[in-house]
Formats: structure tokens, sequence, C-alpha cells
């Protein structure tokens, strides 16, 4: 089944390290400025998700990753793929504070793939 | 010239080899004794060490805001001006190291800290030095024996979360009005870029009273959220993304705090036919107006992201616009002929090189760059990028979401409205550029772009009178323009009765 969003084994490595250190864990697909356009990691509870925002996927089971909207509109036909890179972005996302930072990579989807997925938004 | 690396031979920088917060005129190491590496985009190697500070360390700072602000909120507007004149003459006196230091740190080329952001700051705070002496309270008759009279009181003790794009403007930006208009500040500094704001602090912090400003370096899940979830701070401002900012304003009500909120654009910038009817200089201003987004590296909120051309004029001004863009001079951020230096930070520049690569698959042409840039040498693990110009249409990423590098996405249209239409079509609305040799045609498009800076045959000019912010998701309320002294103060009301008699009530 084709995903929304998937995920590197660095990112998913970190993703678990996060949850075991902070308990559940959500994203946000961030818009805007220094350090938006970016997946944010935030502790559940802490960020409050609203009816703007989709849920694209539930990564590792249990990790909901949200995107507002808007956004969603112009990235409806790529899938992001969470990956995690050196130095920190946003010291507001969790990982940044292991010195690290998710990415959000993207990666169009095929015609058949973009199919598929309409039929589940 | 080339200035040297900072702590080397013939170096005007010389940065600690660490850092500690700045709490109440002391400089105090985090109470949990942490702290992280700064690294430089230049070369990509640490450079200091910074504070990994905690909500402990909020607290502290804290106490020390409070404990001064009642005093420093009697303090008179004149003397608060002195204070900022002050600084503002010692930012000029230092102006090539603070320069020297803030590219160091952030990467953007040395010619832009010394002709524009250090400079621009220190006229920020001889500004509200003016602004804070000359604003007045109103009163107003209400009728014959009652008076509304309206004072001005400060907020108290506020919080500033600073990005790292402009360290040293932006957190003048916000320091300027909060401390002109009689408040105590506790400010963090981005991650990425503390030490330069710490290097000024050094310079400055025998000019104000202990606890009037202070600095709290971390992260922001640790000490952000502690500063704008705390109960003792009467305001909470942030520059930053919309998903942050979201979660600032929502911080920010649990305490009923007001905040002002600054999240970026992907500001168009429209070149009407009118342009090219004279081969002159003002056509040589419209093409230096295009290239303003390679300014900072493209790292600006209000970078012109989107340019949209008339169909009349495309390709001869892109010939032209094209030239100009080869011609910019990448290299050592320190080398003064340098025109743009590296991005920020890895993860803005593996970002930037995600965008190039969706960009190229959603199909925009690509008419400049498109790449990273390997200067080599010693310079082979810093963050550079090529500036990029891509044609394409209006529904694609890389023309909807903020890319904060040094890539512009080109289209073109047929009419004023059209024009309108395209600039208007996006989730933000901080900047705009508006090019045209007629009045009407600036003025009127200036109006209908829906977007809190229209820059008018100029762009990316920032003069503290000119109020700057945004409108729809690029954030809430203004910076610049002595309106910014009423948003770090209250507003108290004396509604006083001269009447002789009771009102006849009871």
């Amino acid at each position: 089944m084709v995903k929304r969003v998937e995920v590197t084994p660095e990112a998913l490595q970190m993703i678990r390290f996060l949850k075991e250190k902070h308990g559940p864990i959500m994203f946000h697909q961030s818009g805007g400025c220094c350090e938006g356009s970016a997946p944010m990691c935030y502790k559940q509870g802490d960020f409050q998700v609203g009816s703007v925002d989709l849920l694209l996927e539930t990564i590792d089971e249990d990790v909901p990753f949200y995107m507002h909207e808007a956004l969603y509109r112009y990235n409806k036909h790529t899938q992001i793929i969470v990956d995690l890179i050196d130095g920190f972005g946003s010291g507001f996302s969790l990982e940044s504070l292991e010195g690290k930072s998710f990415l959000s990579r993207s990666h169009m989807f095929t015609d058949e793939e973009y199919a598929e997925i309409k039929k589940s938004l | 010239m080339i200035y040297a690396n900072p702590n080397t031979a013939g170096a005007v920088v010389e940065f600690k080899p660490q850092y500690e917060n700045f709490i109440g005129g002391e400089w105090v190491p985090p109470v949990k004794g942490q702290y992280f590496d700064n690294i430089t985009p230049i070369t990509g190697e640490a450079f200091t060490r910074i504070p990994k500070s905690t909500p402990e360390d909020i607290e502290l700072a804290l106490d020390a805001a409070h404990a001064a602000k009642d005093a420093w909120g009697k303090t008179s507007p004149a003397h608060r001006a002195q204070v900022l004149n002050a600084i503002a003459d010692r930012i000029e006196e230092n102006l090539e190291k603070i320069a020297v230091a803030e590219t160091w740190e952030n990467g953007k080329a040395v010619r832009e800290t010394l002709n524009a952001d250090i400079p621009l700051a220190v006229d920020h705070f001889r500004y509200f030095a003016s602004a804070i002496r000359t604003q007045e309270g109103f009163s107003s008759q209400i009728n014959e024996d009652t008076i509304a009279y309206h004072f001005q009181e400060p907020l108290g003790v506020v919080g500033q979360i600073i990005p790292w794009n402009f360290p040293i403007l932006m957190a003048t930006w916000k320091l300027a009005p909060a401390l002109a208009a009689g408040n105590c500040v506790v400010l963090k500094p981005a991650e990425q870029t503390p030490a330069s704001i710490l290097y000024v602090v050094e310079l400055i912090q025998d000019l104000l009273p202990p606890g009037v400003l202070n600095i709290v370096n971390g992260f922001g899940a640790e000490v952000g959220k502690a500063l704008a979830t705390n109960k003792r701070i009467s305001k909470i401002a942030f520059t930053g993304s919309t998903a942050v900012g979201r979660l600032i304003m929502q911080y920010a009500t649990e305490n009923i705090i007001p905040v002002t909120l600054e999240l970026g654009g992907k500001s168009p910038n429209i070149f009407f036919p009118d342009i090219m009817e004279a081969d002159d200089d003002f056509l040589d201003k419209a093409v230096e107006g295009f290239v303003m987004f390679a300014l900072n590296s493209g790292e600006v909120c209000t970078c012109p992201s989107r340019a949209l051309i008339h169909e009349s004029i495309y390709d001869e001004f892109m010939k032209r616009v094209l030239e100009r863009v080869k011609a910019i001079k990448i290299g050592n951020p320190l080398d003064t002929e340098t025109m743009m230096g590296a991005q920020n930070s890895n993860e803005q520049y593996q970002k930037i090189i995600s965008y190039l690569k969706i960009g190229k698959e959603e199909g925009a042409e690509v008419l400049a760059g498109g790449d990273v840039n390997d200067l080599g040498e010693e310079f082979a693990n810093g963050f550079y990028i090529q500036p990029t110009v891509f044609k394409g249409t209006n529904d694609m990423r890389v023309f909807q979401e903020e890319i904060f590098g040094p890539v512009v996405a080109v289209t073109t249209f047929k009419d004023f409205d059209e024009a309108i239409k395209i600039a208007n079509d996006t989730d933000y609305g901080l900047g705009a550029g508006v090019w045209s040799r007629h009045g009407d045609t600036a003025y009127k498009a200036g109006r209908a772009i829906q977007a809190g800076r229209v820059w008018t045959n100029t762009y990316h000019q920032y003069p503290a009178a000119a109020a700057f912010g945004g409108y729809k998701m690029s954030g809430i309320g203004r910076e610049n323009h002595k309106m910014m002294l009423d948003s770090y103060q209250q507003t108290k009301n004396l509604l006083v009765s001269y009447a002789e008699k009771p009102q006849g009530f009871f």
C-alpha cells in the first residue's frame, strides 16, 4: 500500500528513542520561515491539533503525522520521506535536543500511486 | 579585503571558548551545567560552546527581570532614550567586529553585515530612543465634567524568541521597542546563532541596569517552552515557522498574554511591462530588484521568492536578470567582495537541496543554478548553494512553500488582474514587490496585494520607521515603526468625573 509519509531507518530509530524518552509524540509539517518547511516533532498534547490539520499517516503504529490543509493542497502529489540529519533545525522540535534534525524529503507519486492515494483522503 | 577567521592571527574578533547566560547583569553558567557546540556554516567547524539551559535558568532570569522591572519602568523616557542611544553608539563604535562576528556565526556575506544588518540595528535603537520621547498619552473630554485620560504603561517582563537569519537585527527589532517602553526582557537567541548576540551583550552590558536584559540560551523545546508558558511574562514575541508559531500562540493562551508572531512568507515580486519602456537606471534598478532573492543567501522571510513578469517583456527582461544572477560572486563570506555566502546550517542546506529536487521533479525549468556549490578547500564542509532560478507555475511546491534559500520561482502574467491573482494565491502575506514607472499601476497593485509590506520600485529596505508584519498566515502584529511601542505597553484609562453632583441612579 502506498503511504503519504515514509520514514528512513535513521529517522525511525530516532522516533523510537524520542518515544522512549518523552512518551507519546507527534509530527506536524511546518510551513514558513527560518526553521519551517520541516517536520516538527512535539510531545502529544503539547500542540493542539485542530480541524484544519489533516492526519496524513500514522508512523510506527502510534505517531501521527499532520499537515495543515492549506499546505496539503500543494503537497497532494508528493510523498514525504522523513529523514534524519546532523545538526539542529528547530529547537522546538524534540530531536534537536539530541543534536539532530528531521528533514522532509519528497518523492513525486507515480500516476498509479497517486490514483491510490486519492482514494484514501 | 578578506577578514581573518575569528580567533586566528590578525582577526578582529576573538570568541571565547565558552559563553554563559546573561542574567541580572552577570554571566551565569546554566544550572545543569550543559553546553552545546556552536558551528560556523562557513567551514562547518565548532567555534564556541553555548549553554544548553533548562527551565531553571528561565526562572533565574525571570527573578532578575522582576527584581528590575519596577525601577526600570519608572525611569523617565529621556533616561531610557539615553540608554538606547548609548547602546547604539557602542554598537556603532564596534561595528566592524560585530559584523564579522555575525558573519562567522550566520554565514552571510560580510558586506551585508557591515552595510545593512549592523547599521540598521544601530539606527533602530536610535529610532526608538526618539520615539519614546515623543510618545504622548491622550485624553478626551466625554462631557464638560468628565475626562478620559489615557496613559501608556510598560507590560512588565516580556519574553522574546529570536530567529537565526538576522541574529542581531531581529533581536534589536524586538529589544529596542520593549526597552524603550520600559519593559524588562528575557530573550532567547536562536540555537544556531547565539554567540553574536552574546558578543554584543558583552559590549553593552555596562549600559543597562542589572536584570533589564537577560539572555537565556538553549533549545526551544526546553527553554523556549519554559519561557512562553511562564506565568511571569506579560507578552511573548516570536519569529519563526507556522507550526511553532501556532505552538507559541497555544502556550500564550495558558496565561492569556499577547503574542507577536512573524512567520514567514512567499513574497511576490511583480514586474509590469512599462519597466522596459526605457533602457535606463530605473530598468537597472528593477533588474537588481529581481536579484534581491539572493540577499542574505535567500534566508529572509520576505525573500522575493516568486517573480511575476509580464509576458511581453519576459524574454528581454530575463536575459538581463540571468546575466546579473550569473554575476553574483559566491565565496568566502568574510571577503568583502563576496556577494553571497553560506547557508546557515546543514539542516537549511539539506532542506534547500530537497526543494531543488522537488522543483525539478515537478517540471520546473532550471534557468540558473539548481545545485549545491562546492567552494573546495577550507570551505568544503560549509553549506553553499548556487543562486537558483526556476520557471514554472504558481501551483508548484517551489512557488508555494518557503524554501528559505537563494531560490526564486518565475512565472508570467498577461494583465494586471492576473498578476494580482497570482500574487495573492498564497497562504502568506508578508512582503511583496511592485515595479512600474506608472504611479497609478504601482499604487493600485500595492493596495490590491494582501501583504503587510509592499516595496514599490525598491526591495529589501528595512528602515525603522516603516511598519513590518504579515497578513494571512505570515503572522500577527507589526514590528518597526513607533506603533510598536504600543504592543509593548498597556493602556491605562483614568475616567475622571469633575461633576459636583451624584449621577442620580441611587
